[in-house]
């Protein structure tokens, strides 16, 4: 295992099309799984207004800002729908073992 | 002993908004009841089905008056349609645009946005600046200098009040604002909050907006008829009164400067026809609280937050008991507020921030 490689959590520790948020040190991210098993990580924070996104609400590939239901596709962190217009930072995801490890850059 | 009345400074520009920023009630963390994430989730599902079959309930009743209208014209018979067409064109547009501008009323992404767009039209709300200001509205919801969104600044304006049933106050004010975005300007306040890069839209919707008015007017001269007003632009005006008496109940009197939904927003049961009309935002402290949670699940994520609520209101009739006094003691007495009961706290939790997995 590569050093730049971070633990997040066991596969089963988020549900079907749900987010959860992870920090590290002063970092904050959320990784999401998808309605067909696939993990994603992006910032944690909302680029609106810095809110935390594993508050929101998952939905295909989309992920709803909890605060002003800004839209962001979290599979590429592009902003999707005002009031968002910046978009968030993603980061790689693997599986091993059950387990999801990121590379926050 | 006569109170010594200090005007607050509502704009979004003034003293009021420094202090707001000072005092930290500016972009600040919110008050929110305990929901398990699993119920939240649930209530948060999007569905296509109720806010279709309501919007088809909507137009086809436009039409059914609009069609009275039409045969009546000419004759004192017309009032009647005319009065439900106005009603039903100026006022549940109301909460539409609000609805499908959090793009929570149908699972559909472009059904929110063509209704929103629609409904901003008929409420006579430009769909760009208002989505931004509504945006404000949710961040400090009744902060003095922050919130553009404030219906009843203190002292009351009693007569802007009543001029506000028909829209005769802000009715002018909105169409001046169209003019001047048509000639690609912001004013200072909305230059506050909205974006650089959303401003080009201002303009252009303003020059459609603008165009489609224009067209309506020429349209009534040449005629030499007010019929084609009487179906647009003037409903904006004349039916708006219901949007008034809903709309009113969300926060007037209330308390100002709280971070907290439960002290600054109301809750008031109401009958089906009126829930119909107004999308169910009597349930006003949960929207503003999870505003992710539908329309048409609202009255469910009230029932699970009711016990760490203040008690909600009986009828529009309670809710006014309330509020008309209120207003009236606030013309003398500007710091006079209605203080919101609230249950004995529970736990105070964040939705804005859950807890993390962590490293060490
Ligand atoms: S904080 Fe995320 S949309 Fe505003």
């Amino acid at each position: 295992m590569s050093d730049d490689w971070i633990e997040a959590c066991q596969s089963g520790d988020i549900e079907k099309e749900d987010v959860m948020r992870f920090d590290q040190g002063d970092r904050t991210f959320a990784i999401y799984r998808t309605a067909d098993d696939q993990y994603f990580a992006t910032d944690g924070l909302c680029t609106h207004a810095k809110v935390h996104l594993a508050g929101g609400f998952v939905q295909g590939n989309i992920i709803e800002c909890p605060k002003h239901n800004g839209r962001f596709d979290f599979t590429t962190g592009k902003a999707k729908a005002a009031p968002v217009c910046v978009d968030l930072k993603t980061y790689p995801v693997k599986i091993e073992s059950g387990k999801i490890f990121f590379k926050p850059g | 002993m006569p109170v010594e009345i200090t005007k607050r400074d509502y704009s979004l520009v003034g003293k009021d908004t420094k202090a707001a920023e000072e005092r930290g009630l500016a972009d600040a963390q919110w008050y929110a009841c305990n929901i398990s994430r699993s119920r939240l989730k649930e209530l948060m599902q999007r569905k296509d089905g109720p806010a279709i079959r309501d919007t088809l309930i909507w137009f086809a009743a436009l039409v059914i008056t609009g069609t009275l209208g039409y045969m009546t014209w000419g004759t004192w018979w017309a009032i009647l349609p005319f009065a439900a067409y106005g009603v039903l064109y100026g006022s549940p547009s109301d909460s539409r645009w609000h609805e499908c501008g959090h793009r929570t009323a149908f699972k559909t992404v472009w059904m929110n946005d063509v209704v929103y767009e629609i409904a901003s039209f008929m409420v006579l709300r430009e769909s760009v600046p208002w989505r931004w200001s509504h945006t404000r509205h949710h961040t400090d919801t009744i902060i003095v200098g922050r919130d553009p969104e404030i219906a009843v600044p203190r002292p009351p304006d009693l007569l802007g009040i009543a001029l506000a049933f028909f829209s005769l106050k802000n009715g002018p004010k909105e169409i001046g604002k169209m003019v001047m975005h048509c000639f690609g300007r912001l004013n200072p306040a909305e230059a506050t909050y909205i974006p650089d890069v959303e401003r080009h839209k201002v303009y252009r919707n303003a020059r459609i907006y603008i165009l489609i008015h224009a067209s309506v007017i020429a349209c009534a001269i040449a005629t030499r008829s007010f019929l084609p007003l009487m179906y647009i632009g003037l409903p904006s005006f004349y039916g708006a009164w219901l949007m008034v008496v809903f709309g009113l109940t969300q926060h007037a009197g209330l308390a100002e400067d709280v971070l907290d939904h439960r002290l600054n927003c109301r809750t008031i049961y109401m009958n089906p026809v009126f829930r119909f009309l107004y999308w169910e935002m009597n349930y006003h402290v949960e929207h503003h609280m999870f505003p992710m949670v539908p329309y048409h699940a609202l009255g469910s994520l009230h029932r699970e937050l009711k016990d760490d609520m203040p008690k909600p209101y009986n009828g529009l009739l309670e809710a006014y008991r309330e509020i008309i006094p209120a207003l009236l003691k606030q013309v003398k007495d500007p710091t006079y507020h209605v203080q919101r009961q609230l249950p004995r706290a529970i736990q105070p939790v964040t939705t804005h921030a859950p807890a993390a997995m962590a490293t060490a």
